[in-house]
């Protein structure tokens, strides 16, 4: 009866969860206690839950549960600016390529290469995450920064991890984009041109 | 001296600004503690950045163009013309309303230095225009915005501020500068020439090891090739009480070559192959060839197993792949133009063709006429043989047809294609091998866009007794046209003599000796001078009148201009004055007149040319 009871609440609890989320920790007390009452290893899981709270340690770090934020999209229109003011980006994407031989391409992403890399290079800091040579030998060690370093392939057993290095890797270690007027429309990424 | 925090440095360039600043409390003996400003500028409608340079451009907007917040800087609201890189590049697409090489027209002699004429181009009643003068107050009050911005406790006005100016300036282009400065606030103001001011940062650079990399006896050539000038300056090392000197003893001629010049030529050169090949571009495509044309020449310049750099000119519109022109620049179309075309191998005799003189245009700039800065070089050194003859611990130049540099120093962007340099030191090593002189040393500088900057600030640093200075004073002597008392001839002018007013060489903060002649002048009336400076004549004492003298050693200046105010005196009345010349602590040249009897004194005019095109 007990597992019955707790399937049909937990089912009342997810579609109140889903609907209003904030506004019903009175209801989810109210099932928590009665789970905790019927159900052992739900009882288990929360004395687990509820030390790693008092400790501080989690499986999310700073204990902080991950929230999904909007990305800004000011410091993208930017960026998509500059690059298209350099580097011509976006008449270069824009254009269709299966209509110009190759040499045509090419000589066009000079100017693309030219004017982007010159953005890069005046607006980031960047520098490589690895030091050592791609194709090299590379020790993983326990405790990595799992957002820095990748591992693909046969990905198994415990740290320390011993592989090949495929990619280097990019790290930015400083933006310096330019200050915008509070008044500008960023999202003009380049201008239409009248010559009189 | 001032209780200044820091000691400040602005080049002031043709191209570019920069500010430089050392601190003078942490600074000790020829430990200078030197940083460099970034300025922040409009990059872009709505975009600022602090970047290391401040293109010299301004743009005067159409009041349509630009939403106005769009134009906000980090100090003030958004009114007057746009400065630096986004001036310059919005400039390249609607050239009428750009103003750039402020600088030259401030020393160009032929027009009033002080009148709205730039752009020259644009039209009069469309767009209001600029002064030299004005311009070059611009460039500075923006660079005052932005250091109290960033140093709101200690503004520029309370510190030791030195602006650099060409060696070649002339004492109108020197006034108007130290104006412009002092207009702006700047109250603890000295100029600096620039060839000088490389030599210092050099100086910094190397951290006290300069005394064993120049001897007694030698004599530095400074070479400085900015974007729009090229200025020469000899600097003789000497000894006093067991300590080196320097001794700065001659500056070259104003000359208006320099780095743009040759990547336009460059330009010029592609441009031509792709209109044989049909196609042609539009004045906004030649900017961005120019533009493209700057970096494969230093590809070149850099690696010499290159042979060709593909270039690319982009299309205005935005069918990029479609409506870009591919073209490319070879090795031997910069060795032809470029190399032999500015840098030919030309004998120790050669001269530059065609000087240029000032009342031929008033519309554009007076142009170097011949591109080649080796010929200017030779001509320089030819001229300066004597520069050194009167210093200690120097022979007379017996056998030699030119002045013998030790060693060589070069400064400018243009450098930094290092091609450049090695063709000059090689050119000059081989007219110091035809004259049996050992070859001259390569002094190793700093950074060549900045090093004017940071030795300026570096100067005003060992201005206060920090490390050592260079002596030299004015690079000229000057002289006023008197008309010789001779019975008139019909149609034969009378002879004009010159009247040494101030000698070669006067130091800042000095006067000079009151010659005897006296001048009537006539009370409200302005009356009008001709004026001359020699680089060469180093030991004319004032007063001293000379009869005749050959074009190469003197040179005739723009009219000096004395008016009497009508104060206390009938107007139209002739009183009898002396003129007196001095050099301000600033570093400008100051002349008055003296009337015999009375304790007045009124200032001549150097930039007189307003009244006569009135």
């Amino acid at each position: 009866m007990s597992e019955l009871l707790s399937s049909a609440l937990n089912r009342v609890l997810l579609a109140l969860n889903r609907a209003r989320p904030a506004l019903n920790r009175v209801l989810l007390a109210l099932t928590a206690f009665w789970h905790i009452l019927v159900d052992a290893r739900f009882a288990a899981t929360v004395v687990e839950v509820m030390a790693d709270a008092e400790t501080g340690s989690s499986d999310t770090p700073g204990g902080e549960p991950a929230r999904l934020r909007k990305a800004e999209p000011n410091s993208g229109l930017q960026l998509l600016g500059l690059l298209q003011q350099q580097g011509r980006f976006i008449d270069f994407l824009e254009e269709d390529v299966g209509a110009y031989s190759d040499a045509e391409v090419g000589a066009a992403a000079r100017v693309v290469h030219e004017g982007c890399k010159k953005t890069l290079m005046q607006h980031f800091s960047i520098e490589s995450v690895r030091a050592e040579a791609e194709g090299a030998r590379v020790t993983i060690p326990a405790g990595f920064d799992s957002s820095a370093v990748r591992l693909t392939g046969n990905l198994v057993g415990q740290a320390p991890f011993t592989g090949s290095l495929t990619h280097r890797g990019w790290r930015v270690t400083e933006v310096r984009l330019p200050q915008v007027a509070s008044g500008h429309d960023l999202a003009i990424v380049a201008p239409a041109e009248v010559e009189l | 001296m001032s209780d200044a925090r820091y000691a400040v440095g602005i080049d002031l360039g043709t191209t570019h600004c920069a500010l430089s600043y050392v601190d003078l409390g942490k600074s000790e003996r020829e430990e200078a503690v030197q940083d460099l400003m970034l300025v922040p500028q409009l990059t872009g409608p709505g975009s600022v950045e602090a970047l290391p340079l401040l293109p010299s451009f301004l743009y005067l907007p159409h009041p349509d163009e630009f939403p106005a917040a769009d134009l906000t800087l980090p100090w003030t609201g958004s009114e007057g013309p746009i400065l630096g890189e986004m001036a310059r590049n919005t400039g390249a697409q609607t050239p009428i309303r750009l103003v750039s090489s402020a600088k030259s027209w401030l020393c160009h002699p032929g027009v009033d230095r002080r009148a709205a004429i730039l752009p020259p181009g644009a039209p009069e009643e469309q767009v209001s225009r600029l002064s030299p003068y004005e311009a070059s107050l611009r460039y500075l009050a923006h660079l005052r915005d932005a250091w109290n911005h960033e140093h709101p406790y200690d503004s520029l006005a309370a510190q030791e501020v030195t602006v650099t100016v060409p060696a070649s300036f002339d004492p109108a282009a020197r006034e108007l500068t130290a104006e412009a400065a002092q207009a702006v606030g700047l109250g603890h103001l000295v100029l600096l020439e620039e060839p000088q001011a490389a030599l210092y940062s050099w100086i910094h650079d190397s951290a006290g090891r300069w005394r064993k990399q120049v001897h007694v006896g030698d004599i530095i050539l400074v070479i400085d090739v900015g974007g729009g000038t090229t200025d020469l300056s000899l600097i003789a090392v000497t000894e006093r009480e067991g300590a080196l000197e320097l001794n700065r003893v001659a500056v070259g001629e104003h000359i208006l070559l320099g780095g743009d010049n040759m990547d336009l030529a460059l330009a010029h050169v592609v441009n031509a192959k792709l209109t044989a090949a049909g196609k042609s571009l539009d004045p906004w495509q030649i900017q961005a060839l120019t533009h493209g044309c700057r970096h494969a020449k230093e590809a070149l310049l850099a690696d010499p197993t290159l042979e060709v750099v593909p270039l690319v000119v982009p299309s205005r519109g935005a069918r990029l792949i479609g409506g870009s022109i591919r073209t490319e620049l070879t090795r031997e179309e910069v060795t032809r133009t470029l190399v032999d075309g500015f840098f030919p191998q030309v004998p120790v005799n050669a001269r530059p063709a065609g000087r240029s003189r000032t009342a031929l245009t008033k519309l554009g700039l007076p142009y170097a006429q011949d591109p080649a800065v080796t010929r200017h070089l030779a001509a320089f050194l030819g001229m300066q043989i004597g520069a050194t003859e009167h210093l200690p611990g120097f022979e007379a130049e017996g056998a030699g047809s030119f002045l013998h540099p030790t060693a060589v120093l070069f400064n400018g962007g243009v450098f930094k294609a290092g091609l450049l340099a090695e063709r000059i030191t090689q050119v000059v090593n081989d007219w110091l091998a035809s004259d049996d002189a050992p070859p001259a040393r390569l002094l190793e500088g700093g950074d060549l866009d900045l090093a004017v900057a940071r030795g300026a600030s570096y100067y005003g640093y060992v201005r206060r007794g920090g490390g050592v200075r260079i002596r030299g004073g004015t690079a000229r002597s000057y002289y006023v046209g008197v008309e010789s008392a001779m019975p008139a001839v019909p149609g034969l002018e009378p002879p004009i003599h010159a009247l040494c007013l101030a000698p070669f060489g006067m130091e800042e903060g000095t006067q000079a000796n009151i010659p005897p002649q006296e001048f009537g002048l006539v009370v409200g009336e302005p009356v009008r001078f001709r004026f001359f400076g020699s680089s060469v004549r180093r030991d004319d004492p004032v007063g001293v009148l000379l009869e005749d003298w050959s074009e190469l050693e003197i040179e005739e200046l723009e009219e000096i201009e004395a008016n009497l105010p009508a104060e206390e005196r009938t107007p139209g009345e002739v009183v009898p004055v002396f003129l007196r010349a001095s050099v301000t602590e600033v570093g400008t040249l100051l002349l008055e007149a003296m009337p015999r009897d009375g304790p007045e004194h009124w200032k001549v005019e150097f930039n007189v040319r307003s009244t006569a095109d009135e």
